[in-house]
């Protein structure tokens, strides 16, 4: 991880890195999301909504992927004081907030005419819906720290304390047996079938090389603006 | 109600969502690099 502290060596692997998680993202998740739509069947109880399983499962994975990005981020900050830290916290940050939001609402659309409601108080959405406006709060407060030139040392503890909301998410389906449904995937296997089952992968690894592409993009980006703040400070003296 | 209409609305707003994130990340990228380049230059 230490190899990437010199910005001008990261910036070699991110470029082509960038290009090539864009170009995958979109072939897998593309191809993942049509397969979805035209080539497996309905589910025998909940007919053609099932294939809202397709983006809903990869976004609040990557909702949640994104929060634990950000207390990786956060320890190699606090702990090995990793320059890039802090700038690859404030570059997940947006990534993690959209797809936490594409699950609530495919969620939500998904839940109407599963569920007969469009939102319940239901442990895991009210969870998710935490974690939603956690990411807003992570934003607002690095976006603070950023301009007033501080490390970012209070963003980076708000993310370690916030990752308490991650295994709450994960077991709300166990602790409050309400609306939405348990585990249906798991380490040891799946109760979906097969046939409905196999384009959810495509759509899993192509949507996260999509949100590793933007997570360089933001970093680059971050890069390229403290570049030209300290030039244009020197220039000012 | 037909039930593609929410597999479309699902799908459109999953899609539409991904792309802002895309060109909005793509954007300010290219713009902040831009701007570095040309003070490198400078």
């Amino acid at each position: 991880m230490h190899a990437f502290a010199n910005p001008a060596r990261f910036l070699r692997f991110a470029r082509p890195a960038t290009t090539w998680l864009l170009l995958i993202g979109l072939a897998l998740a593309g191809f993942g999301i049509l397969a979805g739509l035209t080539l497996t069947p309905p589910d025998y109880l909940q007919g053609e909504p099932v294939r809202i399983l397709y983006i809903h499962v990869p976004s609040a994975w990557l909702g949640m992927a994104g929060w634990m990005g950000i207390a990786a981020a956060s320890i190699s900050q606090l702990v090995w004081r990793h320059p890039l830290a802090a700038v690859a916290g404030r570059a997940t940050a947006p990534a993690g907030a959209t797809f936490a939001a594409i699950c609530l609402m495919t969620g939500s659309i998904w839940g109407r005419p599963t569920w007969g409601t469009w939102w319940e108080w239901d442990g895991r959405l009210t969870s998710m819906l935490v974690l939603f406006f956690m990411y807003l709060g992570y934003l607002a407060l690095a976006s603070a720290e950023r301009e007033r030139g501080g490390e970012g040392r209070i963003a980076a503890i708000y993310g370690l304390v916030g990752a308490i909301n991650l295994p709450i998410i994960h077991y709300s389906v166990l602790w409050w047996r309400t609306l939405h449904q348990g585990e249906s995937i798991g380490i040891t296997g799946s109760s979906i079938d097969n046939s409905i089952l196999w384009p959810l992968p495509l759509t899993m690894i192509g949507f996260t090389c999509l949100f590793g592409a933007v997570v360089l993009m933001r970093i680059r980006a971050d890069l390229a603006e403290t570049k030209v703040e300290a030039r244009m400070r020197r220039m000012s003296r | 109600m037909n039930p593609w209409t929410f597999v479309v609305g699902a799908y459109s707003v999953a899609i539409l969502l991904t792309a802002a994130l895309i060109i909005w990340a793509f954007g300010s990228m290219r713009r902040a690099e831009a701007a570095a380049e040309a003070l490198t230059r400078e």
